[in-house]
């Protein structure tokens, strides 16, 4: 063994035995996953359920009262009848409704003529709510539809007006995107958070002073650090998949390879910016803020993993852009939800692996073996 | 000229400058214009007080830093163009070496030693030395984080001699270590010297370790100020060193205390009941008086520190205020300040402190020594009234702690071991903060700040965060911020640690005018000739008294053979803990 791979082997050995001691690292690691897991896949339901809306008929039909019966039955809408567009709008506007189904008169007709339309008002002050109120709007609709289709009367094309479909989550539920974006937390903790403060924490002890009068180089102390959390971070992955599939059954449409790919890209980026923190911060305290602010709080608001980008306003959306978080996102939901649609993968793990290689140059030029 | 010896010297250093930039703004000049040389095989020392410059000089040595001027030459190689090669051959050990705490003392040493190569056989040979050297080898598989801090010095030491290194730079080394594990440590460096003919440059504040060596470099803030064998700097007191006996009735320390602020005297120091006195000159032989009375002084000769503060009051002057102005506490208050019987404590099936007692009067000062470990801080926890006690009496100024701790603790103040005030506050605030928490209010608080800063000549830095205080006045700023409600009684736990010749000096002579005005004042110490200020001791090992009494009482009880309160006290632990290996067989 040449000495720079007998060093560094004997650094990655060290900061292994320290990480497998170091209670502190093993929550982060492991049983923060695990706790996330259960924690976003049974306890946090971001589904809609029970939305109060108003039904407005303006004609009296059986097959408006069969459309108006969809929102009836469904278990998403509470549903109040009203005469007048006038008195579902006052009830809108003092949010006792948060949406208006109109159906139209002549609807009969139209639906005959196969041009028939339902509108939907919905309230945009809660725009998440808004989104799936509107989903679940075709969704009753499709009910009826399904219904009239059985006793043999097929429907055409959509009747309702409003376009866009919920795609790739056809079961509706929110444990399929959120589960997979934990993902991204998991990664995010270990690389950046763990990092940070496992090499801050050399600093703050005074332990790398001793360790910078030997034949030491800094590349090699940095590839000893790392490499222990990137094995962390791998098993964080794997736990995370495993319990997904496992426990809460999310469809994995993509393949693993690709995922495993991707996964290394933004571990490296989370990992240059635990180390970039650290070198500049020198303290555990300061690391510790700032990996949260710059890398946990943004992969948590800021990925599209909890918060639809497309729903935030536009400057936030710009800022989105700066994170590594909502490039993984989007891949991981992809190829989870939907495969490997390399339309999708290749430019965000390129904007990825540009981030990657960045942060790391950065962190060897940072980390010199010097005091002050 | 250490120009002309620097060929084949083993550090050669010229004209060295650097600088630092405060957070503050300001610069300060951390070494300005240093030149020596180390001679290879030799033992060389760098000595001077805090802020001297010494652990930056040291940091350029090893490459850990760049000079802003100056050259810097180790074992023939350019520091600052090559560190790397520098660092490959030198072993250093920081004041506060890293070592790393969760992993086991076998481990910490593996881990060097694959660091610098060392092979299989190599270990086989030199790790058994190793272990015989620092006695760790019971302890092989113990983390690093629960040996004594004696301990984690000889194994900080250990790793770094994983391969026999071309220079040993050691920092500070024994800062903090009890007297034992001192002269363990020391043992180890000459071992080294003597057999495997080893360079080494070592920096201290211990002047009894500078003198061990065979080259001195004495800084302070950044100049040198002498350079040469100890001999040499010795020399410098050679026909002013006297010794005094204190009139009948007056305590050593008390004659030691107007000794020192004494013009035309540059030091001053208690030594077996009588006090060592140098003057500045040779040719002053003039008797000095204290109090109208003469005070006869015997020529003796000179000593390395009689030596040392010679070199050092050339440049210091004589501005240290050693007194303080006090009032005199109310007569009528008893007269046992401090009294403990079998006072006991565990910690789960662990004795920290056995059946202890002792009394402590009006006015006196009484010390707590022993080695790491000793149950020295649990002791002191306890009068503080910090820790509860196991079992056994506590009464501190008149109140039993067991029953009223709150009254007890009105009455007495704490200087903690550890600089425990408010970084981040200046030093004004600090002090209104503590006044108000001693319940000081209106015309009195502003009083008690005012003669606070007055009396430690704080008032000059009254505005600056207490955390970018030189050293000795953060030490100051804790001990004014402790007197403030003027306490019956002072606690001062390892007040001095780290603190250079002068500044304990200038604190002593502090402690001196507390007593003097009749507040009793409790001390622990690792610095033995310390214990000369005491009027009694105790010394404790392993949670029981060992000794007390006087000084002079204790040190007749090590046998005729203690030279200094230092041999004495490790005599006495080592008697002892021998007897209790003999008990246990």
């Amino acid at each position: 063994m040449t000495g720079a791979a007998r060093r560094t082997a004997a650094l990655i050995r060290k900061e292994t035995w320290q990480l497998l001691r170091d209670p502190s690292s093993i929550a982060i690691g492991i049983v923060m996953p695990l706790a996330m897991l259960l924690l976003f896949g049974y306890g946090l339901d971001l589904d809609v359920k029970n939305v109060p809306v108003a039904i407005v008929m303006e004609e009296t039909s059986a097959d408006a009262q069969g459309a108006a019966s969809g929102f009836d039955l469904s278990n998403y809408f509470d549903a109040v009848h009203v005469k007048t567009m006038a008195e579902a709008e006052t009830l809108l506007l003092d949010r006792t409704v948060r949406a208006i189904v109109r159906i139209p008169p002549d609807f009969a007709r139209d639906v005959q003529n196969e041009q028939a339309e339902i509108q939907v008002i919905v309230h945009g002050a809660d725009a998440n709510t808004a989104r799936i109120s509107l989903g679940y709007a075709r969704g009753a609709v499709a009910a009826w539809m399904a219904r009239e289709a059985v006793r043999g009367r097929a429907l055409a094309v959509a009747p309702v007006s409003v376009q866009g479909r919920m795609w790739f989550n056809e079961a509706n539920e929110s444990t399929y995107f959120l589960v997979p974006g934990l993902i991204v937390l998991v990664m995010t903790l270990i690389g950046a958070l763990l990092t940070a403060l496992v090499v801050a924490r050399e600093w703050e002890r005074g332990t790398f002073e001793a360790l910078f009068v030997t034949p030491v180089r800094s590349a090699e102390l940095l590839l000893g650090k790392t490499v222990p959390y990137f094995v962390l971070g791998m098993i964080g992955l794997a736990l995370s998949v495993i319990g997904s599939l496992v426990l809460f059954g999310v469809p994995f449409r993509g393949s693993a390879l690709v995922l495993a790919g991707v996964s290394v890209l933004y571990l490296l980026v989370a990992l240059g910016i635990g180390l970039v923190i650290s070198s500049a911060t020198k303290s555990q305290f300061l690391a510790s803020q700032a990996a949260m602010m710059i890398s946990f709080l943004p992969a948590m608001m800021l990925s599209g993993f909890m918060f639809d980008i497309r729903s935030m306003p536009w400057v936030i959306q710009m800022i989105t852009y700066v994170f590594p978080a909502r490039y993984f996102v989007s891949l991981l939901q992809t190829i989870f939800l939907a495969g490997n649609v390399w339309s999708v993968i290749l430019p965000n793990a390129a904007v990825l692996a540009g981030m990657a290689a960045v942060l790391i140059a950065l962190s060897v030029r940072l980390t010199r073996k010097r005091l002050a | 000229m250490p120009g002309d010896s620097a060929a084949g010297a083993v550090v050669a250093v010229r004209d060295l400058r650097k600088t630092f930039q405060r957070e503050t703004g300001e610069t300060v000049t951390a070494l300005d214009g240093i030149g020596f040389a180390v001679a290879p095989g030799t033992l060389a020392a760098l000595i001077g007080p805090d802020g001297a410059g010494k652990t930056t000089l040291i940091r350029l040595l090893c490459g850990l830093m760049l000079p802003d001027d100056g050259e810097v030459e180790v074992l023939g190689q350019n520091v600052s163009a090559a560190p790397q090669e520098v660092q490959n051959v030198v072993g250093y050990m920081p004041q506060k070496f890293g070592l790393y705490e969760d992993l086991s003392v076998q481990e910490n040493l593996d881990l060097y030693a694959d660091l610098h190569g060392v092979t299989r056989d190599e270990r086989a040979a030199i790790y058994p030395r190793l272990m015989e050297m620092t006695q760790l080898g019971r302890f092989r598989q113990r983390l690093a984080g629960k040996l004594s801090g004696g301990m984690k010095q000889k194994l900080g030491l250990a790793c770094t001699l994983v391969r026999t290194p071309r220079l040993l730079l050691l920092d500070e080394p024994t800062v903090g270590v009890d007297p034992l594990s001192r002269r363990e440590l020391w043992e180890i460096v000459t071992t080294l010297i003597e057999e495997d003919g080893l360079s080494v440059l070592v920096s201290t504040s211990y002047l009894d370790e500078a003198e061990r060596c065979d080259h001195c470099v004495v800084l302070h803030e950044g100049r040198m100020l002498a350079e040469g064998a100890p001999g040499t700097i010795t020399a410098k007191a050679e026909g002013c060193s006297y010794i005094a006996a204190p009139p009948e009735g007056m305590p050593a320390r008390s004659l030691q205390a107007r000794l020192f602020a004494t013009p035309g005297v540059v030091d001053a120091v208690p030594e077996a009941g009588k006090v060592r006195v140098v003057r500045a000159t040779r040719e002053n032989r003039a008797p000095i008086g204290i109090e109208g009375k003469e005070v006869t002084l015997k020529p003796v000769p000179a000593r390395f520190e009689d030596g040392f503060m010679t070199v050092f009051a050339a440049v210091a002057g004589d501005s240290a205020r050693n007194t303080l102005d006090l009032r005199a506490a109310e007569e009528g208050s008893a007269e046992v300040a401090v009294e403990v019987r079998d006072l006991v404590r565990t910690f789960g099936d662990f004795t920290a402190v056995d059946r202890i007692g002792f009394q402590v009067r009006r006015g006196e000062i009484y010390g707590l020594l022993g080695p790491n470990g000793a149950g020295k801080s649990t002791t002191f926890r306890m009068l503080c009234g910090l820790l509860p006690a196991s079992a056994g009496t506590l009464h501190v100024a008149g109140a039993d702690l067991r029953t009223s701790r709150a009254e007890a603790r009105e009455r007495l103040g704490y200087v903690a071991q550890k600089f425990s005030l408010y970084g981040d506050l200046s030093v004004d605030d600090n002090l209104r903060f503590f006044a108000s928490a001693y319940g000081l209010r209106g015309r009195r608080r502003r009083e008690r700040i005012a003669w606070a800063k007055d009396q430690f000549d704080l008032a000059p830095l009254a505005t600056l965060p207490s955390r970018q205080l030189p050293g000795g006045f953060k030490q100051r700023l804790a001990m004014a911020a402790a007197l403030l409600h003027e306490p019956q009684i002072l606690f001062l736990d390892e007040a001095t640690s780290g603190a250079d010749p002068l500044a304990r000096r200038e604190f002593w002579g502090r402690i001196t005018a507390l007593a003097e005005s009749g507040v009793t004042v409790i001390v622990t110490t690792h610095f033995m000739e310390e214990a000369e200020y005491c009027d009694r001791i105790i010394i404790m090992d392993a949670g029981r008294a060992l000794a007390e009494g006087t000084p002079a009482e204790v040190r007749a009880r090590a046998g005729g053979t203690a030279a200094t309160m230092e041999d004495a006290f490790i005599a006495i632990v080592e008697k002892a803990r021998q007897a209790g290996a003999r008990g246990a067989a």
